[in-house]
């Protein structure tokens, strides 16, 4: 798309490249992205077999996976989240600084998978916002790859407003580690009309205005 | 108040009221103003805890004073989930368990159950179930390889470790369709015969092997910091071992001979002629030694499962428990019925309990099934060699340093699937 | 427990070797010869000797257990619980499953619980390995072990309500969202 103001560029300073803002920094993060280390179960073997040698992940951007999530710009939910476990994933979630972005990988993480009880969170979305879910029990290490690359397409059509590294007061005020709402059944003996208690507090992604 | 216990957060009393004893004594964070030690927790995400570990160090510096595991971030409740499904159901949980040996975990629930069904498996299902077997053993030991050498710090041999791994998983996702969650076993023998092809490419494998064993050698066992980093680390010695119930490839790096498939055989291994690899001197060094011998162990086993295939079927003649054919389903009235009636009811179990332990690749994996008659069992119980392993880790970890903790639990070979069930 | 004739006729996937060694009955022999007052029963099936021990005794049979030549029970296999359901009396077993790593030999030792008295003498004094599966067996079952160093959670959450594994604790647990 030529406006006139490029076309008088391109003529005048040839080594001057002119792009959308947007492009530019949605190039520069889909093709680095440094994915936190969140194996859990069965899941982060496939994820090792998809940075090992056969199917190389680092070919894509995640040349290094991040232990830290200070670090980190995707966290890669790899295996089912048991409800001890999740207050450790919100937290993981909250220090990883912006811009994030979350991949659910395999069955467990997208939506609880074969496990359907007690122990097991019934999807990672009820705890963090979730950009791409991968099925799959394990899904093959072409899966995740795939994931990514979706990941990175949709990446290419956000807009930098939606990814300011505010200090996030709902973060602040989000439950604290281990007090997660297990009850003693005291929530039968409530009256059925209690409307459900949210799991967690809504991050501000879902408010964002372009996809 | 010093600094030091000014950075750790009381207990929450509150929130510990299911403790039925008073809290132990180093639980409690008491002002001392003179301390140097520090408890700072590892994990539970950690790039070096082989999964969702969580350690409560007590540090003095950079040693350990104590160390003390907190396990359950991966509690599946597997357990309660076969109390609710029919037992041939319960084969795809098993699977999930030690998701690096899951052949082995399969093996153990199905002949659990045909003990207490007392069905007689053919020859060649036996044979192919052993060949499966040590081929998951070599995959399993490739990963803890892999990944005891990245901790340590020795990248290469991972890439190089996963290389051979591909080739395994290749061969088991040709038999049963899933490379990492086969559930190639049913109850009665397997799921079905194994793929034309299959033995060309077992003994092309077979071929390769002992070379790429040769390169992992090349590669770290020689190297001096490795050795220095693992040669005195982690000792326990076999009495220890013993009362801490360790077993497998832990307890033969102590100096104890005992290896499940010698000691109460099963599925044939008494006819396979294997050494049992075991070192003396109980640390780090010695079962990783046990381990890299072991993977040749399993290799001469490979061969002579493969010399050893002869035509037959891999499914037992018990019509009541086993699935048909698919070709006979279709066309005969009473497999038809029969496959009707075991898939939407399931077959009843008779009454009574058993306790069958098999030689996983980390261990003894022993499963207990008690059925009370019915299509659902009344109690699974799976004995994980990881979750014995990981609770001889505070003896072990005496005079360690951090850096040896990582070691250690490298040489253990946990995972957590099996430890949280 | 019976043992059943199937059409297919009957075969055990385990060798025979226990039988070179001492076979399960002498087992239960001479624990009898020594001190009856501690069995409460004794059964022989599918190759396995199942003893039902009084479960204030249990100390001492495992202690005999480990110490007698010729048995040398020196490993604790697995020690398991198990609900019988809500309305059994008594509604609660522990398993305890040993093995000798000289003999090769193993046995099961059983105790039976009730549910208002869910207390069971502790045994890590006797093998140290004890100590994770009580405290496994306690989490889930809610039975509780007499002198045990370190009584708490080992799986569930610390501040979790309930015993999971119990016949009458829903599969799906209690929470809000919950389909029950």
């Amino acid at each position: 798309m030529k406006m006139g103001l490029e076309t008088v560029i391109a003529e005048s300073l040839p080594e001057v490249l002119v792009a959308p803002l947007d492009a530019l920094i949605n190039w520069a993060r889909k093709s680095s992205l440094w994915p936190a280390t969140f194996g859990l179960a069965c899941c982060a073997i496939e994820m090792m077999n998809a940075t090992s040698g056969r199917n190389d992940l680092a070919r894509f951007g995640s040349e290094v996976f991040r232990a830290t999530p200070r670090q980190a710009d995707v966290m890669i939910v790899s295996g089912r989240v048991s409800r001890k476990m999740a207050p450790v994933l919100r937290r993981i979630y909250d220090q990883m600084p912006e811009p994030k972005w979350v991949i659910s990988m395999g069955a467990c993480a997208t939506s609880g998978g074969v496990f359907d009880n007690y122990a097991i969170v019934q999807g990672v979305d009820k705890i963090v916002p979730v950009d791409v879910y991968i099925p799959g029990c394990p899904p093959r290490p072409e899966m995740l790859i795939h994931a990514v690359m979706m990941l990175q397409d949709k990446i290419m059509k956000e807009s930098t407003r939606d990814r300011k590294d505010k200090p996030d007061e709902e973060s602040r005020e989000a439950l604290t580690p281990g007090t997660l709402p297990v009850t003693d059944g005291s929530t039968l003996r409530q009256p059925e009309t209690m409307e459900p208690k949210p799991y967690t507090i809504a991050s501000r992604h879902e408010k964002r205005r372009s996809f | 108040m010093s600094a030091l216990a000014a950075q750790v957060p009381p207990l929450n009393k509150e929130l510990m009221s299911t403790s039925v004893v008073n809290i132990p004594p180093q639980f409690e964070v008491v002002d001392r103003p003179l301390d140097t030690q520090m408890t700072i927790s590892m994990g539970p995400q950690h790039p070096s805890t082989h999964g969702v570990l969580r350690l409560e160090l007590v540090l003095d510096g950079e040693s350990v004073v104590k160390a003390t595991p907190d396990i359950g971030y991966l509690h599946t409740g597997m357990e309660k989930l076969f109390e609710y499904r029919k037992y041939q159901q319960g084969i795809v949980i098993t699977d999930r368990m030690d998701y690096l040996n899951p052949l082995g975990n399969n093996l153990a629930y199905v002949m659990a159950v045909e003990k207490l069904l007392q069905i007689e498996i053919p020859e060649r299902a036996q044979v192919i179930r052993v060949l499966m077997c040590e081929l998951q053993r070599i995959a399993s030991h490739l990963v803890w390889l892999g990944t005891h050498a990245l901790d340590i710090g020795a990248m290469t041999v991972f890439f190089y470790a996963f290389r051979e791994r591909e080739k395994i998983l290749n061969l088991i996702e040709a038999a049963s369709g899933g490379r990492l969650t086969p559930s190639y076993f049913r109850i009665g023998g397997l799921m079905m015969d194994i793929p034309a092809g299959f033995e060309r490419r077992t003994k092309q494998f077979i071929d390769d092997f002992p070379h790429a064993v040769g390169e992992f050698h090349k590669l770290i066992t020689g190297n001096r910091i490795f050795q220095k980093r693992t040669q005195g680390v982690g000792y326990i010695s076999a009495e220890d071992a013993i009362d801490w119930g360790l077993s497998g490839p832990s307890l033969r790096g102590s100096g104890v001979t005992l290896d499940i498939r010698r000691a109460n055989p099963y599925c044939g291994y008494e006819k396979y002629d294997f050494e049992i690899p075991t070192e003396p001197d109980c640390d780090v060094w010695a079962r990783y030694m046990v381990r890299m011998r072991e993977m040749v162990e399993s290799h001469k086993i490979v061969q002579q499962a493969l010399s050893r295939l002869a035509p037959g079927p891999v499914k037992a003649d018990a019509p009541k428990v086993v699935l048909p054919d698919r070709e006979a389903m279709k066309t005969h009235m009473d497999a038809l019925i029969h496959h009707f009636l075991i898939v939407a009811e399931g077959f009843d179990v008779p009454a009574g309990e058993v306790y069958l332990p098999i030689e996983a690749s980390k261990g003894e994996l022993g499963v207990y099934i008690k059925s009370t008659g019915g299509p659902k069992p009344a109690r699974v119980h799976f004995r994980g060699p990881s979750f014995v392993n990981l609770s001889a880790l505070p003896h072990m970890s005496r005079g360690a340093m951090v850096a040896d903790i990582v070691a250690i639990i490298g040489s253990l070979d946990i995972v957590l699937g099996e430890i949280d069930r | 427990m019976e043992q059943q004739n199937q059409q297919t006729g009957i075969s055990e996937n385990r060798s025979s070797s226990n039988q070179e060694n001492t076979t399960p009955s002498p087992i239960a022999a001479a624990l009898q010869r020594e001190h009856p007052e501690w069995i409460g029963e004794v059964v022989e099936a599918l190759g396995e000797t199942t003893i039902t021990v009084l479960r204030e005794h249990i100390v001492a049979v495992c202690s005999f257990l480990k110490t007698a030549p010729g048995l040398e029970f020196n490993f604790l296999a697995d020690l398991c619980g198990f609900d019988r359901g809500p309305e059994e009396e008594p509604r609660f077993e522990v398993n305890y499953h040993l093995f000798s790593t000289t003999k090769s030999h193993r046995v099961r030792l059983k105790v039976l619980v009730n549910e208002d008295d869910a207390h069971v003498p502790s045994v890590t004094s006797v093998w140290r390995t004890a100590n994770w599966h009580e405290r496994e067996t306690y989490d889930l079952f809610g039975v509780i072990f007499d002198d045990h160093p370190d009584l708490r959670r080992i799986l569930l959450p610390d501040d979790w309500q309930g015993h999971a594994l119990r016949k009458d604790f829903p599969l799906r647990g209690y929470e809000p969202y919950s389909l029950e």
